[in-house]
């Protein structure tokens, strides 16, 4: 059951960018954010677009896992081309529909709008494409220390969230066990109105949750017997390490960075 | 003379003050190597002793010594060290993502070094002969395997004793049988003494000592064939009694002098075609 079950949307792989260190890309990612918005003329947004090509394709992750990441956001960015096509109002009319004029300076922006958005969709979701969650955890985790000098829980909440991994596919194959001894008790999960089968999920949801409440409980105790006594005095085993590649990888994006800031048009 | 490792001097517990008492003045001790099996029906106290060993709970009454040591809230980090656990429910003690997070759990807890904890990852799942599964997720692994796991996690620690509550208690047929074999090969192995927690008088066969109990107190203390020979006695305070001790009684009133009672199948067989044989 659930063989090809794969938490998130990681896509394994052996690439280059598989490889990098979780804190090199939540870094990076975190400063291309802000340098999508140095770009403002075709030649920044030419490097940019070549920046965020290039990773997609070292990453060697198929195409169509990357176009599913983006299906939530096409909207998105089409909606804010159209928007500035309506709104912006420079530059020369190049079309009229009855009253209605389309200006090229709402063109270049809608263009260069929608680009910086699907730059930054793209970028984002190679992190969540290449790296396991549990990966980003530990970086989150490591990256988060400084924070434990203001009490901060940092180790907790790492800790909490690596268990919840751990435990999703536990309960979505106890939720299929539950609704199908449900639905072999009668409860109707497909059809009637949608109010009807919200009323459906309640003996889905009660049974699910008593038993979260109880292996809480068990696996507290089981980890206690284990001798957890909080992060204090705690080795680990999983280890990041900064390579080479890693630094690498810094020095070209701080390239890129220059050749933003010396072909941007002020 | 060996070392006692355990000892429970009339210890008594209950979980609240107006609840009825789940242990009543028991005293017995375990020494150091010794198998021993705990067996009892449902609600007897028998899973409550493991707990109070491994200092999970504190009794009300009486005093629990591990290794010459009290258990008390400032000496239980150092008794968890001694005293390893495996419960019940495979899925609700796999902390980690993967197998061999999972091991690594109770050596991170303990400071270990990476280093040694790589190394000892790898022994330990060799002994239970999971080593071609250091990076599985714990939902594409059977009950027993997880179990395995389990005892590997306890083991890489190297605890003085490991306590098995009802760990085959979830599992199928197989899982029973794949678990039973790998505590037989890491007792062999290591120094160890194996507390095992059951209802089911199957598993008893293999220990030195039975423990028996019967609503909070210890009911009998014996041999394994000693315990068997007691069937009426033992259904009576509501144990399956295993199918060959019921033939082997039949055949007695049937007239059919066995020399011993027989703890399994190959027993009984071996007793049956040597049963007119006058060499």
């Amino acid at each position: 059951m659930n063989n090809t079950l794969i938490i998130g949307q990681y896509v394994p792989g052996n690439s280059l960018v598989h490889k990098l260190d979780p804190r090199t890309k939540i870094t990076l990612i975190f400063f291309f954010v802000f340098i999508v918005f140095l770009a403002n003329n075709v030649v920044s947004y030419s490097i940019l677009a070549l920046f965020a090509l290039a990773s997609m394709v070292t990453s060697r992750v198929p195409i169509r896992f990357i176009m599913k990441g983006l299906t939530p956001v096409w909207f998105l960015i089409v909606f804010t081309f159209i928007l500035h096509i309506i709104v912006t109002k420079e530059g020369t009319v190049w079309l009229e529909i009855y009253s209605f004029q389309i200006y090229s300076g709402g063109v270049f922006q809608g263009i260069a709008i929608s680009l910086r958005f699907f730059l930054l969709i793209l970028i984002t979701s190679l992190l969540t494409l290449t790296t396991t969650p549990i990966e980003i955890t530990d970086a989150i985790e490591d990256m988060l220390h400084p924070l434990k000098k203001v009490k901060f829980p940092v180790h907790e909440l790492a800790l909490m969230m690596s268990i919840s991994l751990r435990f999703i596919p536990t309960l979505m194959q106890e939720t299929e066990k539950i609704s199908k001894a449900q639905a072999s008790r009668g409860v109707d999960f497909r059809t009637g109105s949608i109010k009807d089968r919200a009323k459906a999920v309640v003996p889905l949801l009660i049974p699910l949750f008593v038993s979260a409440f109880k292996r809480a409980e068990e696996l507290a105790m089981a980890m206690e017997a284990r001798g957890y006594k909080g992060g204090e005095g705690r080795t680990k085993l999983r280890e990041l390490k900064i390579n080479a590649r890693d630094i690498a990888v810094y020095l070209l994006f701080i390239a890129v960075i220059a050749g933003l800031l010396l072909t941007r048009g002020y | 003379m060996r070392e006692k490792l355990i000892e429970f001097r009339n210890v008594s517990f209950r979980y609240r003050e107006e609840h009825p008492w789940v242990l009543k003045n028991c005293s017995f001790e375990i020494y150091e190597d010794e198998s021993i099996a705990i067996i009892g029906h449902n609600g007897s106290g028998k899973s409550t002793i493991a707990k109070l060993i491994n200092g999970l709970l504190f009794p009300q009454e009486g005093e629990i010594l591990i290794a010459g040591k009290p258990v008390t809230e400032e000496t239980i980090w150092d008794i968890r060290k001694d005293v390893g656990m495996v419960f019940q429910n495979p899925d609700n003690q796999f902390v980690g993502t993967t197998v061999q997070d999972d091991v690594a759990f109770g050596m991170e807890n303990r400071g270990i070094p990476r280093e040694e904890m790589i190394a000892r990852i790898e022994e330990s799942l060799t002994a239970v002969g999971m080593q071609d599964y250091h990076l599985t997720e714990p939902h594409r692994l059977s009950g027993g395997q997880k179990q395995r796991v389990a005892i590997a996690g306890v083991l890489a620690v190297s605890p003085k004793v490991l306590i098995l509550d009802e760990a085959t208690a979830m599992l199928d047929p197989k899982g029973r049988t794949e678990i039973m074999n790998t505590l037989n090969q890491v007792q062999e192995k290591n120094n160890l003494s194996l507390i095992t927690i059951t209802h089911d008088l199957h598993e008893v066969v293999q220990s030195d000592r039975v423990i028996v109990m019967n609503h909070g107190e210890i009911w009998d203390e014996a041999t394994p064939r000693e315990i068997f020979a007691k069937k009426h006695a033992l259904r009576e305070i509501g144990l399956d009694v295993p199918f060959v001790a019921i033939l082997a009684d039949e055949l007695q009133v049937k007239g059919l002098a066995l020399t011993k009672e027989p703890l399994n199948h190959e027993e009984l067989l071996e007793e049956l075609w040597t049963l007119h044989s006058t060499t």
